[in-house]
């Protein structure tokens, strides 16, 4: 009697264990499946296939006379593209020594010295940097001035003063030729 | 009903100054619902999730869509080969129209069948009845949203029948345009209505559902329930039943979706859009046929489109065109006949409808509508009194459980499960 009392108490305890596995299980697939519907929507707001064919560009930097900057446009952000001085190549070299909010030597930021091939968003908040015309604003380095917030960057695109915390940003590119660039 | 049933301190604290817990409990946990519920009883829920999903992937969509003449083409073939996953949303989307039209049709033959429309449910089937209307606008704009040949010439045909209006006509048709013929404004107006109207759907819903929990659900017998041991608490019992027909649902959803998601459209609107031609053989989407079908019957402009628009309206004032004090279908032998007539000639409508108007099949769609309004305006009436119901069973426990005997027992049954 009490030996069937114990094994039905054991019967009833497997099958209460039993059920709580279902159960989880049933939530578990339930969790997977609702996750695997919720991926498609929030996947559909990354870079469409389109977008993402649009991401490089090429360039013909021949016609950039020295101490001319062109403005390009690469995934919808500005590319400056800098046909430097020997003056400010030299400045540039001349500070690699320094000590910098953002340390690095002006080789390892060009790839040819003559030309500084640079994101043209400031790396504090975005803005877009001035100096690329002629009379405007280059800051105290010689380089770029960004205007939203006083960040002033060198002759090799580095953060001298002001908020920003990096150096403008050297986007991937490569020299197809000896004077055509291509970026992405 | 108080907070203190709650063991989360949390939810006592929110629910003693918000009781929505105690509402949610009240309304989709102890919610007594009739034990003999059959599977029909599942399209409900399966419309409201159904609704959900159309609300969900048409967001995402819209972030993908430019509602432009120029762009509109392109941009859903963009959705298609570009956007990441935008062919299973707009797939999704498209048939999920469809589904929902199936569910909904479903949801409202049962209705018929079981007698869910009389007293007190009267403003639950005519909410039901609005849903409908609203389905089918938003349906019908949603339709056009692609701008292939049949979105434009759908959209030129369905607001064409406005111009039957005596005198207004015309100038009616010129303000849904905003314009001499369906152009851009068109399309832009008909985009932010199909984004507006589902909301508008879901509002009703709401209503709807204050509406049934009022005197809760109607069951196969159509006869009230008559205390706790007829009745089953809706969670688990119909949340586990909802969740299984929703994953058979789904099943077939996905079927459709993943293998045949081009079946129920028309390929004509994959070419874009041309004010110019006319495709050969223009038809709406199926679940429009059977009242194309009717529009079609009459052969005058302004009698097509009041019939069609009647063939909705007669279903607002059928609580009051069916009298029988006997809800269910099963107690009414007579009835049961009719409505299967009825059922079939609602088929044969929309098999019209997807048919060229000429021959034979304007002779069958002219009977077939005239059947349409026969059933409702002098079968159903006449039935009322004509014909003589079977004897109702005493409650929903007596034929379940063959007898008042058992009932103690089938009472005390679903408690213990409870547990």
């Amino acid at each position: 009697m009490a030996a069937s009392k114990t094994n039905k108490a054991a019967l009833v305890a497997e099958q209460k264990s039993r059920r709580d596995f279902i159960v989880v299980a049933t939530y578990a697939m339930g969790a997977v499946g609702a996750g695997a519907f919720a991926w498609p929507l929030i996947d559909q707001m990354n870079p469409a296939a389109d977008t993402l064919a649009l991401a490089s560009i090429e360039v013909d930097v021949s016609k950039i006379a020295e101490g001319q900057s062109i403005t390009l446009k690469w995934r919808g952000k500005p590319v400056f593209i800098r046909h430097r001085t020997k003056t400010e190549i030299d400045e540039a070299l001349r500070d690699d020594a320094l000590d910098m909010r953002d340390p690095q030597v002006d080789s390892d930021r060009v790839q040819k010295p003559e030309y500084l091939v640079v994101l043209g968003v400031c790396t504090h908040l975005g803005c877009v940097p001035l100096g690329q015309k002629v009379g405007e604003v280059r800051g105290e380095y010689d380089g770029w001035f960004c205007p939203c917030h006083g960040s002033h960057y060198d002759s090799s695109g580095r953060i001298r003063k002001g908020p920003a915390p990096t150096n403008l940003e050297v986007p991937p590119y490569s020299f197809l030729s000896d004077d055509v660039i291509k970026i992405g | 009903m108080s907070a203190n049933q709650f063991q989360n301190p949390v939810v006592r604290w929110i629910d003693h100054r918000l009781p929505i817990f105690s509402f949610l409990n009240h309304e989709a946990t102890e919610y007594p619902t009739p034990k003999n519920l059959n599977y029909f009883w599942n399209f409900g829920s399966l419309a409201g999730i159904s609704l959900v999903i159309m609300i969900i992937t048409g967001i995402v969509l819209s972030m993908n869509y430019t509602a432009h003449v120029d762009y509109a083409f392109d941009s859903v073939e963009r959705i298609m080969r570009d956007v990441n996953h935008g062919w299973l949303l707009r797939y999704i989307h498209m048939n999920g129209a469809s589904f929902f039209f199936i569910v909904v049709f479903i949801h409202i033959f049962r209705g018929l069948y079981y007698g869910s429309y009389k007293a007190p449910r009267e403003l639950l089937w005519m909410l039901g009845v609005v849903i409908l209307l609203l389905m089918m606008a938003t349906a019908f704009m949603g339709y056009v949203l692609p701008w292939g040949q049949m979105s434009f010439w759908g959209a030129t045909v369905i607001t064409n029948l406005f111009s039957a209006i005596p005198f207004a006509g015309e100038g009616i048709v010129t303000w849904l345009w905003g314009g001499f013929s369906v152009d851009n404004p068109t399309l832009n107006r008909f985009f932010s209505l199909h984004y507006l109207l589902p909301f508008v759907i879901v509002g009703v819903v709401i209503l709807h559902l204050v509406a049934l929990h009022r005197f809760g659900s109607n069951n196969p017998l159509g006869i009230d329930t008559r205390g706790p041991q007829d009745t089953i608490p809706f969670h688990p019992y119909y949340t586990i039943k909802d969740f299984f027909g929703l994953s058979v649902f789904l099943t077939f959803f996905a079927a459709a979706v993943f293998f045949f998601p081009n079946f129920m459209g028309h390929p004509d609107n994959y070419i874009p859009a041309n004010a110019l031609q006319t495709p050969a053989h223009i038809v709406p989407e199926w679940y429009f046929l059977p009242f194309y079908a009717i529009l079609r019957a009459v052969p005058d402009k302004l009698g097509g489109v009041l019939a069609m628009f009647g063939a909705i309206a007669v279903l607002f004032i059928l609580p009051w065109l069916d009298r029988s004090p006997v809800r269910s279908g099963r107690f009414r032998p007579i009835f049961k006949i009719f409505f299967w007539v009825f059922f079939a000639d609602c088929l044969v409508l929309g098999y019209i409808g997807a048919m060229p108007a000429e021959g034979i099949y304007v002779v069958i769609g002219r009977v077939a509508t005239i059947w349409y309004f026969l059933h409702f305006l002098l079968i159903l009436p006449i039935l009322s009194v004509a014909e003589t119901p079977r004897p109702l069973p005493q409650s929903i426990s007596t034929p379940v459980f063959g007898g008042s005997g058992a009932m103690a027992g089938a009472a005390a049954a679903p408690k213990r499960k409870v547990e």
